[in-house]
């Protein structure tokens, strides 16, 4: 791997502050959490919507109905990926999507083509009421007309850098990254 | 970027040139598509836009119609090509179907033949990723690859698993795919059938030969349970299909005489009373229906590994795209 | 009628008069004049220089497919013949098993007459042991052999029933020509399509045991000795096959016995991958067995080398395995593989090799040749030890390119062939 740098934008204080205003914006958007649920996109995705959650059980006292989205299926860039990516699982929340207002839950929002194969998988589950889109990061770059519902902080970065949400489970700690590739070697 | 696969190279013509990771990774990845068929819509658009011609020179209801689900719920477009009634099979070599399927730009072809070989013969010449479903004697790896995770489910694991394959050995495909998948995956494997239908050199696979049946029951944790043909009998290798059955036919009797609760598996179609009992095959130790399900989740795994990946792609996908 | 060649300063090899040193030959009317040291070099005589090659009576190769009548797509006399000359063969005798099969005294002329026309290597007909080669009935032997047939043979079929072949050695013996046997019980080989072994096992493929060949040995054996009768066990590919004659031939049974290029350096593995270049019958055998056909081939149990030519059409050979024809070609790539793998590996001395592959083929077969003695035919094999190249079946003189040999690379070949007085090929 060429040299990177990391620079972080974003420490665990001002992450969990983000993802504070963030459930209490997924709430409202919805008047309450009637009829909730939260698919978070494999696989930091999940780590964000956990943590959603959490905040808005504190917030509300509401346990919301949590599944995860493996898109790996219906990624388009399935059949020209050389090594096949490894398969996961999806897991629908308790109760299933009908009638229910969906929130996909993701860390970084960028060419839109990762929420679009979430939503394509969604759809032949079942048929929500409602899909809003809720992301940690939200940076330029998008390849698709697909905006976010709900943001955390929106970023515009330069040639080769690239935006990384790191969770404990993962990478040890909480926090947002602008990593800097090196030019390629000529 | 998403961890990968190991690749599998163009074409699953066999277990035997398989490394044990790769045939894990089969097995892996059949976990995730057997949820699948549980859902509404049992369809995920992997392989929306390509075309798989289902090669069946052999009569095969169950095989067949099990790729095809698995083709259809991988979304893609499937064509049947079956040997009865058609000019493909009446005067038309094998060298010029394939000429054919090349010209017609098909993605994929799973074959089933009757000429040990065929899959491989099939696979040099066209570049379509080619699919062995049955050549002749030689192998049948889905079927050996649905058989390993049958087990697996209900046993949690295969190294150190004792499985007994019972029958005809000697012309059984069947039979070799899973040996060589079991040995790779560190289980203990035996064979027990009519010395005329043991296949010489056997043991030298690593493979322990028991003469009679009740000795396979006292030592197996797994039966897979071989279907005798009745061309056997014709071929002379077995006096009569009753005599088959009372020396080494799976019985009731025998099952009950076992020391520990065996797991008992057949490929199909099943000789009820020939080589194993109806109450057998019905019972609480048979996981063949598991078979069927698992086969329809294995075949849309080796679809979704093969499809596509050719090894410059994979160069490609080294700089590839974020979410 | 041809011309007078001198050729100079070879290595002469010939162990009929155990000649071997640098010599120069003279070949005048057809025959071998003279053989020494140094000799002088006569009016109107074509010099042809051998320096650092080797001279031998020419080549023969007993046992070749010519496919001529009924499969001329396959191979005809005369591109056998010019095979046979490529390879540096003075001689070939040709198989009865075209279609229909050589039966009967026309049949025979046919052959003779379309080699004579080939102006190539020498073919020598041999003629059906039974009508049609059904193994029912004797054929006309005694006519054939009136017209040119050199022996009899029911290759490619074995002769199933006893009694016929115990008939066959004696009724064959008032002609002085030996039966030739392709030595197999076919109720023993089955719908085998390759040697039963580990390797049939792995590839699911039906196998032939040793015992199906075996059976057969041991059979010809006892009838030759019980009747006195000579008989010729072709491509012998078994270590019990080699044993059996090794000690046949000590109780005095007249038998002769062939080796063949593959049966002496390749396994069963050779197979593998269901490569059909590799399929023939008999099939190739374990290491075990290759190591007694060459222990067998040094020690003279196995009298000569012959290559079972058996020339396919390429679509024939383009199939799945079991419905794939068996047979390779051997020609061209016989004397390589010989010098590289069998003499080059110390199995063999050069002189004896020459026993085996001119001298004794010549004797088991009653041919003309095997010898540079003046007054011989003049039938001569130059060779180059040295010259290194690779096998390419597409530049073979034979229609067919069946052979496991392609892409070898080898150290010896035929550099000119000699029939008659006459250069027929090489130069």
């Amino acid at each position: 791997m060429p040299d990177t740098h990391r620079i972080p934008v974003m420490d665990e204080t001002a992450v969990r502050r983000a993802l504070a205003r963030m459930a209490r914006e997924v709430v409202e958007r919805n008047a309450g959490t009637r009829d909730l649920a939260l698919m978070g996109i494999h696989r930091r995705g999940t780590q964000i919507a956990q943590r959603l959650r959490e905040e808005i059980r504190g917030a509300e006292g509401v346990d919301v109905p949590i599944g995860s989205i493996d898109i790996t299926l219906y990624r388009d860039d399935l059949m020209e990926v050389g090594p096949r990516p490894i398969v996961g699982g999806s897991e629908l929340p308790p109760r299933g999507v009908d009638d229910r207002t969906v929130v996909i839950v993701d860390d970084v929002l960028y060419t839109g083509r990762t929420v679009r194969a979430a939503m394509n998988e969604l759809m032949d589950w079942g048929r929500p009421s409602r899909v809003l889109l809720c992301v940690l990061v939200d940076r330029d770059g998008r390849e698709l007309p697909i905006q976010p519902d709900v943001v955390g902080r929106r970023f515009e970065v330069m040639d080769r850098q690239s935006v990384e949400v790191l969770v404990p489970e993962l990478d040890g700690r909480l926090g947002v990254d602008i990593v800097q590739r090196a030019p390629e070697a000529a | 970027m998403n961890p990968t696969a190991p690749p599998l190279g163009k074409d699953l013509v066999g277990l035997e040139p398989l490394t044990r990771e790769q045939i894990l990774t089969i097995l892996d990845t059949a976990e995730p598509f057997k949820e699948i068929s549980e859902r509404r819509i049992k369809k995920v658009p992997v392989l929306r836009g390509k075309t798989i011609v289902n090669l069946f020179f052999e009569a095969s209801t169950r095989t067949r119609v099990s790729f095809e689900f698995a083709e259809k719920r991988l979304s893609a477009d499937t064509v049947n090509i079956s040997a009865s009634g058609s000019s493909v099979v009446k005067g038309e070599t094998l060298v010029d179907t394939a000429r054919n399927l090349e010209a017609m730009r098909i993605d994929m072809v799973v074959i089933r033949h009757g000429a040990s070989g065929a899959a491989r013969f099939l696979a040099e010449r066209i570049p379509s990723n080619v699919i062995n479903a049955g050549d002749g004697a030689h192998e049948h790896p889905t079927q050996g690859l649905l058989d390993l995770l049958t087990m697996r489910d209900n046993l949690g694991r295969i190294e150190g698993v004792r499985v007994c394959i019972v029958g005809d050995i000697l012309h059984s495909r069947v039979a070799r795919s899973n040996l060589y998948g079991l040995l790779k995956l560190g289980a203990e494997v035996a064979v027990c059938g009519p010395p005329t239908l043991l296949p010489r050199g056997i043991e030298q696979l690593g493979v322990t030969v028991f003469r009679r049946v009740e000795d396979a029951i006292a030592w197996a944790d797994v039966l897979n349970v071989l279907r005798l043909q009745l061309e056997r009998m014709h071929g002379g290798y077995v006096p009569s299909l009753r005599e088959y059955n009372r020396v080494w036919g799976v019985t009731t009797e025998r099952l009950e005489a076992a020391p520990r609760k065996l797991l008992i598996l057949h490929p199909g179609p099943m000789n009820r009373g020939v080589e194993i009992d109806s109450d057998v095959a019905d019972g609480p130790h048979s996981v063949i229906l598991n078979q069927v399900t698992n086969g329809v989740a294995v075949r849309m795994a080796v679809l979704y590994l093969l499809a596509g990946g050719a090894p410059e792609k994979a160069e490609a996908a080294k700089h590839g795209g974020e979410g | 009628m041809s011309e007078r060649l001198l050729l100079t300063g070879g290595r002469v090899v010939d162990p009929s008069q155990s000649l071997d040193g640098v010599c120069d030959v003279l070949l005048a009317e057809g025959k071998v004049e003279a053989v020494a040291p140094s000799l002088d070099v006569p009016e109107g005589v074509r010099v042809l220089d051998c320096a650092g090659l080797v001279i031998t009576p020419g080549l023969i190769d007993v046992h070749v497919h010519l496919r001529e009548p009924g499969g001329e797509h396959k191979e005809t006399i005369r591109t056998g013949a010019r095979a046979a000359a490529a390879g540096g063969f003075t001689a070939i005798c040709a198989m009865p098993n075209t279609d229909p099969p050589i039966d009967d005294p026309a049949a025979v002329g046919f052959v003779l007459a379309e080699g004579r026309r080939a102006g190539a290597a020498r073919v020598y007909p041999t003629g059906a042991i039974s009508v049609g080669q059904k193994g029912e009935h004797l054929a006309l032997i005694g006519e054939m052999v009136a017209e040119g047939a050199v022996a009899v043979t029911d290759d490619g079929r074995p002769v199933m029933d006893s009694g016929l072949m115990r008939l066959a050695l004696e009724y064959a013996s008032a002609f002085g020509i030996p039966v030739a046997d392709h030595p197999e019980d076919l109720g023993l080989s089955g719908d085998g399509v390759m040697n039963e072994g580990l390797v049939s096992t792995r590839l699911g493929l039906p196998g032939k045991p040793n015992a199906a060949e075996d059976v057969h040995i041991v059979r010809d054996l006892l009838l030759a000795e019980f009747t006195g009768g000579h008989i010729h066990l072709q491509h012998v590919s078994t270590a019990f096959g080699v044993e059996s004659i090794r000690q046949a031939k000590a109780r005095g049974v007249r038998v002769t016995a062939e080796a063949t290029p593959h049966h002496l350096t390749l396994t069963d593995e050779a197979v593998d991958g269901y490569r059909t270049e590799a399929k023939m019958n008999p099939p190739l055998r374990s290491a075990a067995d290759v190591a007694a056909v060459r222990a067998g081939l040094a020690d003279g149990t196995l009298d000569v080398i012959a290559t079972d030519h058996a020339p396919h059409h390429y679509d024939e050979k383009e199939q799945e395995f079991q419905y794939a024809p068996n047979g390779i070609v051997g020609l061209e790539t016989v004397l390589g593989v010989i010098l590289t793998r069998v003499v080059g590996e110390g199995v063999l001395e050069l002189p004896s090799m020459v026993e085996r592959m001119s001298c004794q083929p010549a004797r088991a077969f009653n041919l003309p040749g095997g010898t540079l003695v003046p007054g011989a035919v003049a039938d001569v094999t130059v060779l180059d030890p040295q010259a290194v190249w690779t096998v390419d079946p597409a530049s073979f003189e034979s229609k067919s390119r069946n052979t496991p040999f392609a892409g070898w690379k080898l150290t010896g070949r035929a550099r000119m062939t000699i029939v008659g007085g006459q250069v027929v090929w090489g130069e």
